[in-house]
């Protein structure tokens, strides 16, 4: 009686439609000393799952300092520093460029200005010979 | 004020480990089912722990932490497998032995290690759907959870699975050795 009733556990088992409450029932009856020959095949089976359940990890849980987090933590600092010094050198390179220019502009300035005031001072030349035409018209005035 | 109220939230790391412990050591069975290293199923354990333990402030919103963590597991150990297989690696284990010498032999006969090494012969679905079942006892529904798999699939995967051990078993039988 009960040898049939472990045979048609076992097909259930095998047909992986046994319910965990069979499925107990057959752990149990072969964890017990009282294993029919014909089932005796399949004891090791059994056997193999209950001591693999007793298996442990032995490792402690370590939980602070995430070393993938602060992996990443320092590759994203580095990106950081990069971004800066590239933005910071370019600032560095925009701000004497500026300054080249506004040197270059400052003496075109200048030199327009030495233009321009090289042609005022001809212009006063000029007028040097005006005056010298005043003074002879005056003269001829007088006379008459 | 908000930050303070996040705080509050976050689980400590002493509540973290009280709610992990239990099923720790399931985690660590799966993973060296599949990786059959035990030095990787720890590297593969404190990883999945330590990625939630990241997520600690989501953790409440899983209605099914365990479940949760053991389909991390799977994952990343598939994922593990399949970079060392493009990588053309080899596993390396160094608890497995082959069992060479004439002791071990005779202790593989008669003794239960026999079906471990059966079931390294398992595919991976099928490893892990007999794991969860026969080892650790685990619904089918939840089997089918932690597997992202349909109940049925489960049950096709775990009746071959059972299967493939039994005939490996009655192969031994009746030729005396495996």
């Amino acid at each position: 009686m009960e040898l049939d009733n472990i045979s048609g556990l076992l097909e259930k088992y095998f047909e992986a439609t046994a319910t965990a409450a069979e499925e107990r029932e057959l752990r149990d009856y072969f964890s017990g000393e009282r294993v029919a020959p014909q089932f005796e095949i399949y004891r090791p089976m059994f056997k193999y799952f209950s001591e693999a359940k007793d298996e442990r990890s032995s490792r402690k849980l370590l939980l602070k300092k995430h070393p993938g987090y602060v992996r990443w933590l320092s590759v994203a600092a580095a990106a950081v520093v990069i971004v800066m010094i590239y933005l910071g050198n370019s600032y560095q390179e925009n701000r004497e460029m500026e300054q080249q220019k506004a040197e270059y502009a400052y003496q075109e300035t200048r030199k327009a200005l030495r233009l321009l005031a090289q042609n005022l001072d001809r212009g006063a030349d000029k007028m040097a010979y005006l005056n010298e035409f005043e003074a002879t018209k005056e003269k001829i005035y007088k006379s008459n | 004020m908000v930050t303070l109220a996040i705080e509050q939230r976050q689980m400590t790391q002493s509540e973290f480990i009280r709610v992990v412990m239990p099923f720790k050591d399931k985690l660590y069975r799966l993973a060296k089912r599949l990786l059959v290293s035990s030095a990787e199923a720890e590297d593969a354990t404190q990883e999945i722990l330590m990625k939630l333990w990241a997520r600690k402030s989501m953790m409440e919103s899983y209605k099914n932490v365990e479940a949760f963590a053991m389909t991390m597991t799977k994952n990343y150990c598939l994922d593990r497998l399949k970079s060392k297989q493009s990588g053309n690696l080899k596993l390396v284990h160094t608890n497995y032995d082959s069992g060479t010498s004439l002791q071990k032999q005779m202790e593989a006969i008669d003794s239960v290690s026999w079906i471990e090494k059966i079931m390294l012969e398992l595919p991976e679905q099928q490893k892990m759907v007999l794991q969860l079942r026969d080892i650790e006892a685990y619904e089918y529904e939840e089997i089918a959870e932690h597997l992202e798999m349909s109940p049925t699939a489960v049950r096709v995967a775990l009746s071959r699975a059972r299967k493939a051990v039994r005939d490996k078993l009655v192969q031994k039988h009746n030729y005396g050795i495996g």
